[in-house]
């Protein structure tokens, strides 16, 4: 099998269209081929993960780019950047970090580029829609954009993202075609009682279950008893991205895809069936802590970015209380969506809890924490995973609700009722 | 001493010789991998504490994070990054990485993926030899 390129394609690549376009298109060429692709075909979107600061090479690679005067063919939004730009200085971020991570974000911002700053680019306005053909990097944006949306993106990493927003084009590879995108692994949920389902702590914890249980198979969840709202899912996504390679799940009568199980597998059957079981869940949601300390440094909400409507829910839980003052209290969201939240109303809450707002990034792209801050709570799937490799830090994993009463409390209290039946 | 040929697809073609460090769990570089030293630093994961610089990697995929690929090429550029990757099917996170890095350094190593059942076959400690072909030949202690 061989790659067949277009005209323009070939154009990019001998260097008619500049040096940028055509070191892009020679790695996208050579991903292609490695990828199997017979072509390339056109995107019209991109979203840039490889914005995230990680050192040296990083920011080589897009000041290179940058330099050889990259622009982006396609309307493109940026992730989380490396440093909020107004707040950093209230944190323990290093200045020759702060240095560096703003000219990664000055080089992408000067692709052309739109600077969202967020890993939620699907709750911005330049949301894809269904059957859109799009490049996508960060893995919780990509699993909701394939799986909430229906648009189509295969799994990129870094640093491909930005070759397939300058060439405005993607190997036609994985789920960018129909039929890779049916479902081969049916995952029956088996008495699970609607209480749990409605709750907000569900979703993460079966986003872990699920990114372990599908290896590397499409998983399709059946037998949901209520219809989850768009950041549930979103947390369900985030959690099955992290835990494992999950870029697209279907959910039989909710996710547009899947409105029946034989849509879902695309009239084949299923290469494996299992049950979730209560007992599983249970498992799962033990993984999601990483101490059996009660001792509470920090509450950290927002992976993904906090949406206009988690900052609706939290505002009441928090209205009139005061958080303890040996407790820290961080939500991560857009600057965007904190605007939003601040005339709406709800940020006054949130603020006079005690809680502090970091934007366009959050403590896993960003050095952030202080070394004195040991002991983390969060109802994130990601950050629950992600702490304890990254920052070295103890994580407990809890409902948005838990970690309210225990930023109150000052220790860790998890209401188990719902986990117990 | 046992000597095994394993035959293997040249993902990326090249030579490289090492110890191997396997597991059949997927692996996140970012939030998995220090490129500062080249450990493995996913507490979940069973190579959790071992150091991959200089090794020849077998995992089966890489899962998690888009930005692996970004941690894995700045662990090339710091020297602390595997020689060699071996994985079950084509990884294009870690194949993009030897991409990169083969543009801006000239730096690029072998990848080779392998059926599920030659990778069960490999063990922590084998001493693996990678051919241009994608073929290895497996020392095993």
């Amino acid at each position: 099998m061989t790659l067949t390129l277009s005209d323009k394609d070939h154009e990019m690549l001998t260097g008619a269209h500049g040096a940028a376009a055509k070191m892009a298109m020679s790695i996208l060429v050579r991903m292609a081929e490695i990828s199997g692709a017979k072509e390339l075909l056109d995107i019209s979107g991109a979203h840039i993960d490889s914005t995230v600061y990680i050192g040296d090479a990083g920011l080589e690679f897009a000041e290179r780019l940058a330099s050889l005067g990259a622009k982006v063919s396609v309307p493109t939004t940026l992730n989380v950047s490396g440093l909020d730009e107004h707040h950093w200085k209230e944190w323990a971020v290093p200045p020759e970090w702060a240095r560096q991570a703003q000219r990664q974000m000055t080089a992408y911002q000067s692709m052309g580029t739109i600077p969202t700053w967020t890993c939620a680019p699907y709750q911005t306005e330049m949301r894809p829609v269904f059957g859109q053909q799009i490049a996508w990097g960060e893995s919780n944006a990509i699993v909701f954009a394939n799986s909430v949306i229906g648009a189509r993106t295969e799994r990129y990493p870094d640093l491909f993202d930005v070759c397939c927003a300058i060439t405005g084009r993607a190997p036609a590879i994985g789920l960018h075609l129909t039929e890779n995108r049916a479902g081969k692994l049916l995952l029956n949920l088996k008495d699970i009682p609607e209480a749990l389902q409605v709750s907000d702590d569900f979703y993460p914890v079966l986003g872990h279950f699920l990114g372990k249980a599908a290896h590397n198979m499409i998983p399709v969840i059946a037998g949901m008893k209520i219809i989850p709202n768009e950041d549930q899912l979103k947390a369900l996504g985030a959690g099955a991205a992290s835990s494992g390679a999950v870029a697209l799940f279907h959910m039989v009568g909710i996710t547009p895809e899947a409105p029946t199980i034989e849509a879902a597998f695309q009239g084949n059957k299923p290469q494996e069936t299992s049950a979730i079981t209560m007992e599983m869940l249970r498992q799962a949601r033990r993984e999601l802590t990483h101490t059996d300390n009660a001792r509470l440094d920090m509450i950290v909400l927002g992976s993904p970015h906090f949406s206009l409507a988690e900052f609706k829910k939290l505002a009441p839980l928090v209205a009139g209380k005061k958080k303890n003052a040996r407790v820290k209290f961080l939500v991560t969201s857009s600057r965007a969506m904190a605007q939003l939240a601040q005339q709406a109303g709800f940020l006054e809450h949130i603020q006079e809890f005690g809680a502090q707002l970091t934007v366009d990034t959050c403590i896993l792209t960003t050095p952030m924490l202080p070394k004195e801050i040991e002991f983390l709570m969060t109802n994130s799937a990601k950050f629950a995973y992600y702490a304890p490799g990254l920052l070295d830090k103890k994580i407990t994993f809890g409902s948005l609700a838990d970690c309210v009463n225990s930023a109150i409390a000052g220790d860790i209290v998890r209401d188990e009722t719902l986990w117990k039946t | 001493m046992e000597n095994l040929m394993l035959i293997g697809k040249p993902v990326i073609a090249g030579r490289a010789s090492g110890m191997a460090l396997v597991s059949d769990q997927p692996l996140s570089f970012w939030g998995g991998y220090d490129w500062k030293s080249g450990e493995i630093t996913d507490r979940r994961h069973p190579l959790s504490g071992m150091n991959a610089k200089d090794k020849i990697l077998a995992v089966p995929f890489t899962r998690g994070s888009s930005t692996t690929t970004a941690v894995l090429l700045e662990s090339i550029r710091a020297g602390t990054a595997p020689v060699a990757i071996i994985t079950t099917a084509t990884d294009f996170f870690f194949a993009l990485a030897s991409v990169v890095a083969g543009e801006l350094y000239e730096k690029s190593f072998p990848l080779v993926a392998l059926s599920d059942s030659n990778f069960s076959l490999l063990k922590n400690g084998d001493q693996i030899e990678i051919l241009e072909s994608g073929n290895l030949i497996v020392h095993s202690p």
